[in-house]
């Protein structure tokens, strides 16, 4: 983790991670600090033999694996659903400020005197005050392709500036600190399956909060093919010996039970490796990807790969690459995440184009908040309120979706850009047009939000 | 009740293989030669020697991270497990430790509730003092545990408005068994004799404070098993260890523990009238079990992922160097302060195909940093590098069948050492995957 995020982001993202490998529960958290959605959830790990995936399941604790595992292998047959939402999160805060910089606002300037990007000659069409960072030209070439719908200033009103809370905020889907389901969570308690896991999945290996859910059963993915057997200084012709070994030891049974019982798991656990060591390459895509040391590029890949194959995803989260908690060196961190997530997001849109698939996805990127308009003093720029919002897929009207409030009347008291449309406005949206489900059985309030027409 | 039976004993050789099955039972495994020195003490000695251990030593480099820092048990996520991990591989009393270990299980309070490894560290030390001594006594200790009372409601029963977890789990999982000599009655009974304790809540430490507070407590008269009084949580404590019914799921909850079969009834009660007479003192009863003819005859037990993991750090002297344990050890099935629910885990659900993989991730860090390069020398010869092998883990019993797979693996490794750069770096790398088969090999995965 990078040292110029502020303590708080640190210490916050490292208790998630916490309850994420706990499996539950939390280290001694602040008073009035929310418990992330999903904790506590019982979680089990175990391998989809029909799919070829180690999940670790969690909720839906009434059923065995073997159950998820049939359940899996029924929606594969069913042909797995219609649409699917991917939720892409820009951790951190993500500086809409500069990612769609507004070059015409006289403010920019006297506001950012150091941060302030030159001209990048990407122009926004709706807005012409507008530019992209010279990092996210995959973000214009899709825009200018009507794929991708702009939120130049999402988030709601009074926004809390702790990543803690405000994250957890847009995870529920409400400004409620003590909601322990998320969103998409409660929408697959609405209509999801009592027995395919997969509906809602985690690809960073851990559960997103926003699809915790109170009764069905959701996975987190720690990837394909992951039933590996490797050995410290063992390879090649020894390596091969080895592995077959296992088997061996595993073939006898004899009277002991115990010794029995673990002889038969050797010999299961030897036929799973040789089952799942075709998955081991399996992903090979139409387009290729940006190449990059993080995993990003490669769980989008592996996603695009999994819907080809009809698996009975329908509700995805992951966190994109990049650290965007920017107090200070800002310029290269930012750069830096945008221009691979950015990338990998044009690759993945191509990639589904490849397949035939564009016409299911729909991809929402979304950060717990934007940053202040004015610069602070260490190159960076501190928590602020609105931020960016990105709707990609070939359905989606391409359009501006609210509008850039500017940088004279659009700050509030603190200096943050106001919201022009609320979060909610969209999940509900998002959950009325593309999940065709009633928004005012998920998001609470949910009449009191505004829609907006997404699709074409 | 009748006259006092006696507690079968076993009579056979008591040589090294029996003490190595000693050790993993009452212990997490032999250091090198560790067996055979404890065969020569008789099985009276041995038993003695753990059961009544002197002064606690701990043995070889203290505890350390992955970045060579000391580790913070009471503010690192993790640093909890690899504590106590610690303290199974370095001491000298490993009955001690695993007593603890079965403390920790049968009292089950996981951290996921109490959200303090300080607390859960205390509770700990009161497992690690007390495991021996006396069950009543215990029994009344843990009760009054502030990892306890955040973990079953302790704190949230007052006057008035009672909470029933800890009084059914007392008797429940604690002290008698679900459905053998209670009512519901008795529950509600006995969560008023509980009430009276509470704490407070610091900003910055956490729950703190945890007292006994008259005012809360309810001074009623109760009817526990139709016994009449003005009971308070000591008088639940007592009335729960005096009942009818304890004495018999106390041995065989214990009994459970070592031993993987149920004990006779002849041998059930002649445990009963043991702990009876001894005042209901734990160290007599595993004493007993430990000499126990079915510890050394009878059928092999799974050893829990601790253990397991413990056992080969043990056999290798290898002090705590990395967090990975914790998350290996989760992935295993059991990661330290975290049962899975009020009931503990389950020891008869250890493997599966995902904790086998697990165990095979943590020998396969316990091998990783001694691994034989290309450049080692190691004999072309697949009994040699066997005998190499099985030296490394301090000789181990293996069953024939798995010292035949052994053996076929490392002959045809060798056969396929057709040429002469081969011949020179196919030895080393046999040896490494010897190591690992070895330590993955069923009979490791038991004892």
């Amino acid at each position: 983790m990078s040292s110029d995020c502020c303590n708080e982001f640190s210490r916050s993202s490292l208790m998630r991670k916490a309850v994420a490998q706990a499996g539950s529960g939390l280290p001694a958290i602040e008073p009035g600090m929310p418990v992330p959605a999903g904790t506590g959830l019982d979680r089990r790990s175990f391998l989809a033999r029909s799919v070829g995936l180690a999940l670790a399941v969690y909720g839906g604790t009434a059923l065995a694996p073997r159950a998820f595992d049939h359940g899996i292998a029924q929606a594969l047959a069913a042909g797995g659903p219609d649409t699917v939402l991917v939720s892409v999160f820009l951790d951190g805060g993500a500086d809409n400020l500069s990612l769609l910089f507004p070059h015409g606002d006289p403010e920019y300037r006297r506001l950012r005197p150091k941060l302030a990007l030159p001209d990048s000659g990407l122009v926004f069409p709706e807005d012409t005050r507008l530019r992209w960072h010279p990092s996210a030209r995959a973000f214009h070439t899709l825009h200018n392709e009507g794929k991708l719908s702009v939120l130049p200033a999402v988030g709601y009103t009074d926004a809390d500036q702790s990543h803690f809370t405000s994250r957890h905020y847009w995870e529920v889907g409400d400004t409620n600190a003590r909601l322990q389901t998320g969103w998409l969570g409660r929408y697959l308690d609405r209509v999801g399956s009592n027995d395919n896991p997969l509906q809602g999945v985690s690809l960073d290996g851990d559960l997103s909060p926003s699809l915790a859910t109170a009764k069905k059963p959701v996975a987190a993915l720690s990837g394909a093919g992951n039933y590996s057997f490797w050995a410290p200084g063992v390879w090649g012709q020894v390596e091969e010996r080895m592995l077959d070994a296992v088997g061996s030891l595993g073939a006898s049974r004899g009277k002991d039970p115990a010794l029995a019982g673990a002889r038969a798991v050797t010999f299961q656990s030897h036929r799973l490796r040789q089952q799942m060591a075709q998955f081991d390459s399996d992903i090979t895509s139409p387009v290729p990807y940006p190449r990059s040391e993080s995993g990003f590029p490669d769980q989008m890949a592996g996603l695009a790969a999994m819907l080809a194959a009809g698996l009975p995803l329908h509700c995805v989260a992951l966190s994109a690459y990049g650290m965007y908690d920017t107090h200070s060196d800002q310029a290269e961190d930012l750069a830096d995440g945008l221009k691979l997530t950015s990338d990998t997001l044009l690759a993945f849109q191509r990639d589904l184009e490849a397949r035939g698939l564009a016409n299911r996805v729909l991809t929402l990127v979304w950060s717990e908040f934007g940053r202040r308009a004015e610069e602070n003093g260490s190159d960076g720029t501190d928590h602020g309120a609105a931020g960016i919002g990105l709707l990609m897929g070939t359905r989606v009207r391409g359009n501006m979706i609210g509008e850039f409030p500017g940088l004279k009347s659009g700050l509030d008291d603190d200096g943050n850009l106001r919201a022009t449309v609320d979060y909610r406005s969209i999940y509900c949206s998002v959950l009325e047009q593309w999940l065709a489900t009633d928004a005012t059985a998920v998001i609470p309030r949910a009449k009191s939000f505004a829609r907006v027409p997404l699709l074409r | 009740m009748s006259a006092a039976r006696k507690v079968p004993v076993y009579r056979g050789r008591f040589g090294p293989v029996q003490a190595e099955r000693l050790l993993w039972r009452a212990g997490f495994g032999p250091r090198p030669g560790e067996a055979e020195k404890l065969a020569r003490k008789g099985l009276d000695g041995a038993v003695r020697s753990l059961t009544r251990a002197k002064r606690e030593r701990l043995v070889g480099p203290a505890p350390v991270d992955d970045d060579k820092h000391r580790i913070a048990p009471i503010d690192a996520w993790g640093h909890d497990h690899l504590w106590w991990l610690d303290r199974m591989v370095r001491t000298s009393r490993p009955l001690v430790e695993r007593m603890t270990l079965v403390w920790h299980d049968w009292f089950a309070t996981s951290n996921s509730g109490v959200g303090s490894q300080r607390l859960m560290l205390k509770q700990n030390r009161l497992f690690r003092s007390r495991g021996l001594g006396s069950f009543e006594r215990l029994l009344v200790a843990v009760t009054k545990d502030p990892a306890m009372l955040l973990w079953l409601g302790g704190t949230d029963n007052e006057k008035g408005s009672p909470n029933e977890n800890y009084g059914r789990e007392l008797m429940e999982l604690f002290t008698l068994g679900a459905g053998r000599g209670y009512t519901e009655r008795d529950v509600r009974e006995q969560a008023r004799a509980l009430t009276g304790w509470r704490n407070d809540w610091d900003d910055d430490k956490g729950p703190v404070n945890f007292r006994y507070d008259r005012e809360r407590h309810d001074t009623g008269s109760k009817r526990i098993f139709g016994k009449r009084g003005r009971f308070d949580w000591q008088d639940a404590c007592r009335l729960s260890v005096r009942h009818r019914t304890h004495r018999s799921f106390f041995v065989s909850k214990l009994w459970s523990y070592f031993i993987p079969t149920p004990p006779s009834a002849a041998t059930r009660r002649a445990l009963e009238s043991v702990y009876v007479r001894n005042h209901y003192a734990i160290r007599p009863v595993v004493e007993a079990i430990l000499k126990h003819p079915a510890l050394y005859s009878n059928r092999r037990m799974v050893k829990p992922p601790v253990v397991y993991l413990a056992g080969m750090l043990r056999a290798r002297k290898r002090g705590i160097d990395t967090e990975a344990w914790t998350w290996l050890s989760n992935q295993a099935g059991q990661q330290l302060f975290y049962p899975p629910n009020v009931a503990g885990w389950q020891d008869d659900r250890w493997l599966d195909t995902a904790s086998f993989l697990a165990r095979w991730n943590l020998a396969g860090r316990v091998l990783r940093p001694v691994v034989l390069e290309t450049s080692d020398k190691a004999p072309l010869n697949a009994n040699k590098l066997i005998e190499r092998a099985l030296e490394f883990w301090g000789r181990p019993e293996l069953s024939p069948p798995t010292r035949r797979a052994l053996k076929a693996f490392a002959a045809h490794a060798i056969r396929d050492a057709d040429r002469s750069w081969k011949k020179t770096q196919y030895p080393p790398l046999i040896e490494n995957a010897l190591r690992h088969l070895i330590a993955v090999s069923p009979d490791m995965q038991t004892s």
